[in-house]
């Protein structure tokens, strides 16, 4: 096993369904000549053609529209959204076309597609290079949305979407691209879409994160066992459909929890996780819920202050541990 | 290129049988029978043209809510459209989860859409796509008003097809009014087949109350499309001779007179005229043909009526590709 | 009510100062801004303009005295005004100290019925599935509420339970009595937990003392109920009746500003969290008074038919809060030589091995002086009982913000709190213990960045 980084196991993802699947196709821009502004696509053009890593015109809205096309007909595509941010323009095809199609045709149309959009803050990329968009898509019934938070993970939950029969929402945290580094098979693997993942077994409290806060929380959680404070951390991985059972399961086991993210926290995607504690673990809670999040601010400010002012980081995670298990 | 009579005759059948469905559902409406209706009077004859420019049920077609004829041409059934009007159970293009007249029928290649206009029109771009990656030589015909030209999707649309040379049609069927809007307030050029010379692709505008004409022109774009000459822009020119929908009163945005005189070039008469000056049609003959709408159109609605609602147990049901249980 | 004139510091080196000449005497009339009296210190030699206009009430600090900064000086205030603080006044003194007793005496009985605070879904869920009485479970968590692992523990090691120290137990409330004879703790020299229960001395069951003053009888009504004595009720109040009747208790109150303290807790609690030490107010205060007790050696003393006996180190004992138990009062010895860090984590320690009754005898012997934070049960000011042998013990209050008028006779809201010195009257005069407790304020009140 090798250990590599998270930009280079998502490109492995690729490389193999590309090899694997003649229907797979990549579309997206600078996704060719260039191997995509983050480096994701980096050789592919070379290996496949320009007919299967398509530069796309500056036009988020069709590269997800015509991807649905491409899908309706039976391809596989990967849509590349340069940044989350610019993901709006196709908001309309991704919630009210692809999302909906298999419910609105009685499932006579699937939309087989992945969407992957490099997400979250801590890079100096201001208010549109920064933003966190999981929770407008973890609302939709008919996608699926997925964080990875390690290379592993990565590479699995690309290939489990790309070979999904529904519009999967892949965000990449940008930041751990080439900070978060693991050991990853070589061989073919999946990492199933749907279950979230206990990275760190606890009594005290339960910490739910994903992406990049998840990789805060694992070290904001060995800070806390120089402590006397045993957190459990759930990876969830997937936020839509949510894994209701294992996040029961832990919160059930500890009596507390605490959801981080850097998304703000009104309407945030915490609040669905403490919203499905209170009703289905109310009377297993010690202590009330707490979220962890971006401040209510539209997005995170570019200068470095202010940036760091908005997101979280492992010591501001582990003190808002430290408050909950003094509850 | 040249019609049989049989095929002239059926062509015609087509546009009776879509305009007698068509009035019955004002009249079921206005019964208080069913809850909404929108309307492809005035229409008949693009559709119709174009359909059978098509190898229907091979090549593609990503239609629009006014496109009644053209689904009857490609196997829609009088049956299928009261089941839709009156949200019954067996509804084939949606289960009755959709409002009447969205379309969808994968027998027939004719892609499910929604109610945002221009939608569609990405999604037939990347149908395209996917033929021309396949190396196959099917086409997709999308449909749409003049109205839904003014959308950004179906500027994208467009613009994709043209830069990969794509094998779709467009065909605008140009009624004059967007709801209540003339076509002055859509655009500032005198036809919608004007705006493809920016664009990269051919245009022609057509008389589309004529269904011959449509035929010809349309047949043309699919030749050229299969060989691989791209895409075309068809302007169908018509009136919509209902208001926009049931719950529309158009009297409040355009005067009986107008009405009255766009009737002079109702398809019907149009193409009765052309196939009674061809000696193919007399009054014998519609009358036989009229008694067999009648017919159907009964049956249908005694069919519909007879139907049960759909099981609320259903409703669930399939919002993933997972929960679809074909056949 | 009466205002202190103190000795300013005049400089930022500069600790003490002497009186040179008072301007007034007692009884004068004096207007606010007025000259009172002048100083001289190693920097400055000035005229003291009086904080207020009034009568000179008492001057407590004669010329040619030499005092530190912070010391009171003299009281201000209306003609004919008893100052609250006058220690030579003892008709005041058994009216302040019955409620005290009443108070404590009334609390344990109650025990059972004490409030549980917050109980938490999964805490009223486990108590109701497995018929736990949670009065008889000890709570850890915030403010003394009962977490989860409280009743696990219970259910698991039934009554004998020892929660682990989740919150710092010095925080949570007290249950009425101030202390508990160490003696109860450590019958007979044993030291082990299973040793300790069994120790409970097997006095014998005396009447109902009615010599005990300070528990007026109660007209009896109907539906009375009489609850009788624990021994361990009994040992605690014979140890109260003798400190009272040992010493002559006299208590004056301060208040300090917080300001500063507080901004060094929230600058710092962080930073000394990250060395595994859990910094508390308690911290503080033990800082302050360690300072002040060096700074006044007669504070740390004992009173002995011979003389009065100061000892050489300063051995702060700190009150804990055992729950239903009681208190228990364990040492940090020579706590003028720790910094703030060394205190804090000395606290959290003995405070969590005395939760634990892992206390070795030797944590509760040789206290020099006792503090005792009644404040976390929102205590504005109590009047402590004394720790015999010791001479004074400090009760802290609730630290509270309140309009304080400050510098440029602005309103400002500050964090205060009330300090209360009770002391022995043998050893120490109104004048000295003032001057300590102003020690304690001072150093507070300053607390450098």
């Amino acid at each position: 096993m090798a250990e590599i980084t998270m930009i280079d196991a998502i490109r492995q993802a690729m490389d193999d369904e590309l090899a694997r699947d003649e229907n797979v196709f990549i579309v997206g821009e600078d996704v060719g000549k260039r191997g995509g502004v983050f480096r994701a696509t980096v050789g592919l053009f070379e290996k496949y053609g320009g007919e299967r890593v398509i530069d796309s015109p500056l036009a988020e809205l069709s590269i997800v529209g015509v991807g649905i096309g491409a899908a309706l007909y039976g391809m596989r595509p990967i849509c590349e959204i340069q940044f989350a941010d610019f993901i709006y323009p196709a908001f309309n095809q991704i919630v009210s076309e692809a999302a909906k199609m298999c419910y609105r045709s009685n499932g006579e149309w699937t939309v087989p597609m992945v969407i992957r959009a490099p997400y979250g803050g801590g890079i100096g990329g201001g208010l549109y290079h920064s933003q966190s968009v999981e929770a407008f898509f973890a609302h939709i019934p008919g996608l699926k949305v997925v964080i990875p938070s390690n290379p592993y993970d990565a590479k699995g939950l690309l290939k489990a979407a790309v070979r999904d029969p529904n519009p999967v929402i892949y965000l990449e945290p940008k930041k751990g691209y080439r900070l978060i580094r693991g050991e990853v098979p070589d061989g073919d693997y999946t990492v199933p879409i749907g279950p979230a993942n206990v990275t760190r077994q606890g009594s005290d409290l339960t910490v739910y994160a994903y992406g990049m806060m998840h990789y805060y929380t694992l070290q904001a959680a060995e800070k806390l066992a120089g402590e006397g404070v045993d957190v459990e951390v759930v990876d969830l991985r997937t936020l839509y459909p949510v894994d209701k059972q294992t996040v029961l399961e832990s919160v059930r086991k500890t009596g507390k929890a605490l959801i981080v993210h850097e998304d703000n926290l009104t309407g945030g995607y915490g609040g669905e996780i403490a919203a499905i504690i209170a009703e289905e673990a109310f009377t297993d809670l010690d202590a009330p819920v707490r979220r962890l999040c971006g401040p209510d601010v539209p997005a995170v400010p570019f200068s470095h202050p202010l940036q760091d002012w908005f997101m979280p980081n492992p010591d501001k995670i582990a003190q808002a541990m430290r408050d909950l298990a003094a509850y | 290129m040249e019609l049989s009579n049989d095929i002239q005759l059926e062509m015609y059948w087509m546009m009776l049988l879509s305009r007698r469905l068509d009035e019955r559902a004002w009249v079921l409406h206005r019964q208080g029978k069913i809850a909404f209706h929108i309307s492809g009077i005035g229409q008949e004859a693009a559709q119709v043209g174009a359909a059978f420019a098509l190898r229907r049920g091979e090549d593609w077609v990503t239609p629009y809510y006014r496109d009644l004829a053209l689904m009857l041409c490609l196997g829609y059934t009088p049956r299928d459209f009261l089941l839709a009007l009156s949200g019954k159970q067996g509804e084939p293009t949606s289960g009755a989860r959709q409002m009447p007249s969205h379309w969808s029928m994968r027998k027939a290649n004719a892609v499910s859409h929604s109610a945002p206009v221009a939608t569609q029109c990405p999604h037939a771009a990347g149908i395209g796509l996917a033929i021309k990656m396949h190396k196959e030589d099917k086409v997709v015909l999308t449909t749409l008003g003049e109205g839904s030209t003014s959308q950004g999707e179906w500027y994208e649309a467009v613009n994709w097809a043209a830069i990969h040379h794509l094998p779709v049609i467009f065909m605008v069927e140009n009624n004059e009014y967007a709801i209540s809007e003339p076509t002055d307030k859509q655009m500032a050029v005198a036809s919608s087949a004007d705006k493809a010379c920016g664009m990269g692709l051919r245009g022609i505008s057509v008389d589309g109350t004529d269904v011959f004409s449509v035929y010809r022109t349309v047949a043309e774009a699919v030749a050229d499309a299969r060989a691989g000459k791209g895409p075309t822009l068809v302007e169908a020119r018509m009136y919509r001779l209902t208001p926009h929908s049931s719950d529309d009163d158009d009297r409040t945005y355009r005067s009986r007179e107008e009405v009255q005189e766009a009737k002079k070039k109702d398809p019907l008469t149009v193409g009765r005229r052309i196939l009674e000056e061809a000696g193919l049609l007399n009054q014998a003959k519609i009358d036989e043909m009229e008694t067999r709408v009648k017919e159907m159109v009964d049956d249908a609605v005694k069919f519909a009526e007879q139907a049960p609602y759909p099981e609320v147990a259903d409703a669930m049901f399939p919002v993933y590709a997972e929960e679809v249980h074909r056949g | 009510m009466a205002t202190k004139v103190i000795m300013p510091q005049l400089g930022e080196s500069v600790v003490e100062g002497t009186v040179t000449t008072w301007l007034k005497k007692e009884g004068e009339t004096i207007a606010e801004f007025e000259s009172l009296l002048e100083i001289n210190t190693d920097k400055v030699d000035t005229e003291i303009p009086s904080p207020a206009g009034g009568t000179i009430l008492k001057i407590i600090v004669p010329e040619g005295q030499t005092v530190t900064a912070g010391t009171i000086l003299a009281w201000i205030g209306e003609p004919g005004e008893v100052l609250q603080a006058e220690p030579a006044a003892p008709p005041a003194e058994p009216v302040e100290a019955k409620p005290v007793e009443a108070k404590s005496v009334e609390a344990k009985p109650a025990e059972a019925a004490r409030d549980l605070g917050f109980i938490s879904p999964v805490v009223a869920r486990l108590a109701a599935d497995k018929k736990v009485d949670l009065t008889r479970v000890k709570g850890t968590g915030q403010g003394g509420r009962i977490t989860k692992k409280d009743v696990l523990d219970y259910l698991e090691k039934g009554e004998k339970a020892e929660p682990a120290a989740v919150a710092a137990p010095w925080e949570t409330p007290g249950e009425g009595d101030l202390f508990r004879p160490t003696e109860l703790q450590f019958g007979a020299g044993e030291m082990s937990a299973a040793g300790l229960r069994q120790a409970q001395p097997a006095t014998p069951d005396q009447p109902a003392a009615p010599a005990q003053p300070a528990t007026p009888a109660q007209p009896a009504k109907g539906g009375e109920q009489l609850i009788p004595h624990t021994t361990m009720r009994k040992r605690i109040a014979e140890h109260m009746v003798n400190s009272k009747h040992t010493s002559p208790h006299v208590t004056t109150v301060m208040e300090a500003d917080f300001k500063r303290v507080v901004a060094h807790y929230e600058k710092n609690k962080d930073v000394f969290a990250r060395d595994g030490v859990k910094l508390t107010y308690t911290a503080y205060f033990a800082a302050a008074t360690a300072t002040a007790l060096r700074a006044f050696p007669l504070v740390n003393s004992s009173w002995s038919d011979e003389g009065v006996m100061i000892h050489p180190q300063v051995n702060l004992a700190i009150a804990v809060s055992l729950g239903a138990e009681g208190l228990i009062v364990p040492v940090i010895p020579n706590a003028d030589g720790l910094s703030l860090l060394g205190l804090a984590r000395a606290i959290h320690d003995i405070a969590t091995r005395a939760r634990a009754h892992r206390l070795n005898p030797d944590d509760v012997r040789g206290g020099t002086f006792s503090i005792t934070n009644h404040g976390t049960s929102g205590s504005l000011f109590a009047t402590p009982v004394i720790n015999q042998p010791q001479c004074a013990i400090l009760g802290v209050g609730a630290v509270q913000k309140r309009a304080v008028v400050v510098e440029g006779d602005a309103i400002a809201v500050r964090p205060m709190v009330y300090l209360s010195l009770t002391f022995d009257h043998r050893i120490l005069d109104g004048a000295s213990a003032d001057g300590f407790l102003a020690k304690i304020v001072d150093v507070l009140n300053n607390w450098p960045d």
